[in-house]
């Protein structure tokens, strides 16, 4: 591959047809859980360190809205670039890999990761 | 072939590997995760740090940890590398992702070891 080949990143002038906003949406659920394993670890930190601890993240977690958007928050992108990490295994496998093929994966993704943030919300509250 | 001195794997397709298989590990150890809070709604304490107390939960946790890390690394690099064009930017945001990942690091060994 000849790497002076021009290529352009510019977002604001490419055309974002449903599997390209798939595909960004990947990435900034990347670094959204990135920064949420702030969170992530300091609950785990704060849950195993003593009774008291475990106490204060499950009464945070079952009380505190704030907390609860958060944990909402974190699950949602999980779930999203959990499906749409899948979404890349199966191409990988060369499933699907047509234009028709990759746009029914985009909806799927949607599809699925809307499913299962609704079912994370139903979780946390 | 794309070859970047700042690449985790020092070749694309290394990176591209190695971001598979650290995601797989991440899927499972993230069903394990969930599964195991679905399946203990009235979860304690003495459940909870019984489980991270033992062997095989820290030695899983800490195969997730280095996924973990490996992942984010080639992820946040491939981001860093398409958006962030000036090379002084590029290289000061991925020396604080790496500083981050480094901690985080740190401390989920100690999470697991030191309590």
């Amino acid at each position: 591959m000849n790497s002076k080949r021009p290529v352009n990143l510019d977002l604001t002038t490419i055309k974002m047809p449903l599997p390209a906003l798939t595909s960004i949406t990947h990435r900034i659920t990347g670094i959204l859980l990135f920064i949420g394993l702030i969170f992530a670890f300091w609950a785990l930190d704060t849950s195993l360190s003593s009774p008291e601890g475990f106490d204060a993240v499950s009464h945070a977690l079952s009380h505190n809205v704030l907390v609860k958007l958060i944990a909402w928050g974190l699950l949602s992108a999980l779930a999203y670039h959990f499906v749409a990490g899948i979404k890349h295994l199966l191409m990988d496998m060369n499933i699907g890999v047509t234009l028709e093929g990759g746009l029914k994966k985009a909806q799927a993704t949607v599809v699925i990761s809307a499913v299962l943030i609704i079912l994370a919300g139903v979780w946390v509250w | 072939m794309v070859t970047n001195i700042t690449s985790f794997g020092r070749s694309g397709l290394s990176d591209w590997l190695i971001q598979r298989v650290s995601a797989l590990i991440l899927a499972v150890y993230t069903l394990f995760m969930v599964g195991y809070l679905l399946f203990n709604p009235g979860l304690d304490y003495a459940a909870w740090s019984g489980l991270f107390s033992a062997t095989w939960m820290r030695i899983f946790s800490l195969l997730a940890f280095v996924s973990l890390a490996a992942h984010a690394w080639v992820g946040l690099w491939t981001v860093t590398t398409d958006y962030l064009k000036p090379t002084a930017v590029r290289i000061a945001v991925q020396l604080v992702v790496i500083l981050a990942i480094f901690v985080f690091l740190v401390w989920g060994i100690q999470v697991l070891w030191g309590a």
